[in-house]
């Protein structure tokens, strides 16, 4: 069935579940961000009882509100896909997925029916301290909102704590702790809001200094500025170190990944850190789409230091991942197929024999209860697809992997250098005579939505073929459906995501023009 | 003569009730979330995305054996 599989129908699935979730993530970071730094406002509203706090307050809350609106249920649409597009991959993964996405939207009902109602209508008609309370509720209940989502990523980028059931062909889950605590969950959860938290504080810092372009509402953006970028800053250097624990967690769960990050084509001994660079178009001889260095700029060691914490580790290299590397014990792609192979023939013969053979069902079945065998076997099932088939296919596109990530990381560092320079003219009061530096401030805002979605072109093509580590590649995962169905609604959610985008920054532009109002809601 | 308070309810429905109605950025918003939330489950879930396997099959065991079946059969 696999072979016959129409691969136009795993594009366009890929790409439709792409589409929905970068128009997801559009909305999502101001959220996370933004709830925060209006509860800080707020915090030093009901410390000082200074009005000009409680007006700056609600402004901010009404870009939040705009935001959350148009935003929120915009990722009920990927659930939807799980269970369409990608029946195979919702059948495997059974209640992992289904048991944080189910608290998810219990939060998520909670947080938006109450909290958020009190955040809104409540000024002046519940006390201050409850208000400031509601405001800290919705901020932490958005960011644990998305705690739940990122948790079930992470588990399908480091599946762990499950068993297989072989009899149903679903994972089950037999330790929630170690799914919700495993490294690679902290670590995601931890780096994606913190990146949200930037977003957040640029967006602020960025109307702020069109405000002071135009020379209005400048006591506000002054001020406005200075919290963003104190918030900003701190997520920025917690984003920088999240950010390098993640990088070790890809390295020991995901390899092949973060070879490509780096375009690391034969594995090193002090790995250098590839700073910046630029690879050629075409490929080179090795038959597995190795792209050489246009030209580099490279720390020597760094790259080993990041994943072993000593420059003289070794880090392998696409080449080695598919060749093997006995001396450093990486296993080669044709040995991991042949044991995912023998996975793989022993859930089929399980099923044939179901009704026949009762003794060597039970035998097939205590298998799959072995840890040692599936360690040794089960864990490279998803290998056992590609025997036969070319080595290129499975790794990620190394072009992508290595831009995105790059560019990332670039603009990261960047937005830390624009946090500082906002603190120090802030605080010093010189914002006012930096005109060339408020408008980088104000362009910053597209470049931090561009480093947010970078960031996740890196963790999903770069984890490709995988949709579920090594257990299940993406072309296996779709549902056997008519790919013109598929096209059909992918136009018409590129046309309603783009009429939603259009509706958001119309609405968030006409806001910000007009400024703050007393009363507004 | 003392006014007596209304009881719970009636107090969480006024907030709410007084909220909506004095909003004016939100009922924009409001009117975008509804027409969001018709588009999606009237129109995207009940005419194109039917969960495949509910729709094919009637028990797990079914789903469980054509999942099998496209799983292994390579």
């Amino acid at each position: 069935m696999i072979e016959n599989l129409d691969m136009s129908l795993v594009d366009w699935s890929r790409g439709q579940f792409a589409l929905t979730a970068m128009f997801h993530w559009l909305f999502v970071p101001l959220t996370l961000g933004l709830s925060f730094i209006l509860a800080f406002m707020e915090t030093i509203y009901v410390k000082t009882g200074d009005e000009f706090w409680k007006r700056t307050t609600k402004f901010w809350m009404t870009i939040f509100g705009i935001n959350f609106a148009i935003g929120v249920a915009t990722g009920i649409i990927l659930e939807f896909e799980f269970g369409t597009n990608w029946s195979n991959y919702s059948w495997f993964v059974g209640d992992i997925f289904g048991a944080p996405l189910a608290i998810e939207g219990i939060m998520a009902f909670f947080l938006e029916s109450t909290f958020i109602a009190v955040m809104f209508f409540g000024w002046n008609k519940v006390g201050k301290k409850f208000h400031l309370l509601s405001t800290w509720l919705v901020a932490i209940g958005a960011n644990l909102s998305a705690l739940w989502i990122l948790v079930a990523n992470a588990w399908m980028q480091n599946p762990v704590g499950m068993f297989f059931n072989p009899e149903t062909a679903r994972n089950e889950m037999v330790n929630f702790w170690e799914v919700l605590f495993s490294q690679s969950a902290v670590n995601k959860f931890l780096h994606t809001i913190s990146s949200g938290f930037v977003l957040g504080a640029l967006v602020v810092i960025g109307i702020s200094s069109w405000y002071l372009l135009k020379r209005r509402e400048q006591l506000m953006a002054k001020r406005s500025m200075i919290v963003a970028s104190v918030f900003g800053l701190l997520s920025g250097l917690f984003l920088i170190f999240t950010g390098d624990s993640s990088a070790r967690d890809i390295a020991r769960d995901q390899p092949m990944k973060f070879a490509a990050m780096e375009a690391l084509y034969e594995g090193k001994t002090r790995a250098p850190l590839v700073l910046a660079g630029a690879l050629r178009g075409e490929e080179a001889g090795s038959g597995l789409g190795e792209r050489e260095f246009l030209f580099r700029i490279e720390v020597p060691g760094v790259l080993s230091y990041m994943v072993h914490l000593d420059p003289a580790g070794f880090v392998p290299g696409i080449l080695d991942l598919v060749r093997g590397n006995e001396e450093h014990g990486v296993l080669s792609l044709e040995e991991k197929i042949s044991r995912g192979t023998v996975a793989m023939e022993a859930l089929r013969e399980l099923k044939d024999i179901r009704d026949t053979d009762s003794e060597r069902y039970s035998e097939l079945l205590a298998r799959f209860s072995d840890e040692e065998w599936v360690e040794n076997h089960f864990r490279y099932f998803g290998y056992g697809y590609f025997r036969g088939k070319d080595p290129a296919t499975v790794i990620p596109h190394v072009p992508i992997a290595f831009y995105s990530f790059h560019l990332m990381v670039f603009l990261g560092g960047f937005f830390v250098l624009v946090f500082l320079a906002t603190l120090y003219w802030g605080i010093r009061d010189q914002m006012d005579n930096k005109r060339w530096f408020l408008r980088i401030a104000l362009w910053t805002i597209p470049l931090a939505y561009i480093a947010s979605q970078a960031g996740w072109v890196l963790s999903e093509m770069g984890r490709q073929p995988w949709v579920i580590q090594d257990l299940m590649p993406t072309f296996a995962a779709v549902s056997r459906i008519d790919t013109e169905t598929v096209q059909i609604t992918f136009w018409l959610f590129a046309v309603t995501f783009t009429a939603l985008l259009i509706a958001e920054l119309s609405i968030m532009f006409k806001q910000v023009k007009s400024g703050p109002k007393e009363g507004e809601k | 003569m003392e006014t007596k308070k209304p009881n719970l309810a009636v107090r969480i429905f006024r907030f709410y009730y007084d909220g909506f109605r004095s909003m004016t950025v939100g009922r924009k918003l409001w009117l975008i979330i509804l027409i969001k939330l018709f588009i999606m489950f009237a129109v995207f879930r009940l005419f194109f995305f039917r969960d495949f396997l509910e729709e094919r099959f009637d028990t797990d065991e079914q789903k469980s054996d054509y999942v099998i079946e496209t799983l292994t059969n390579f």
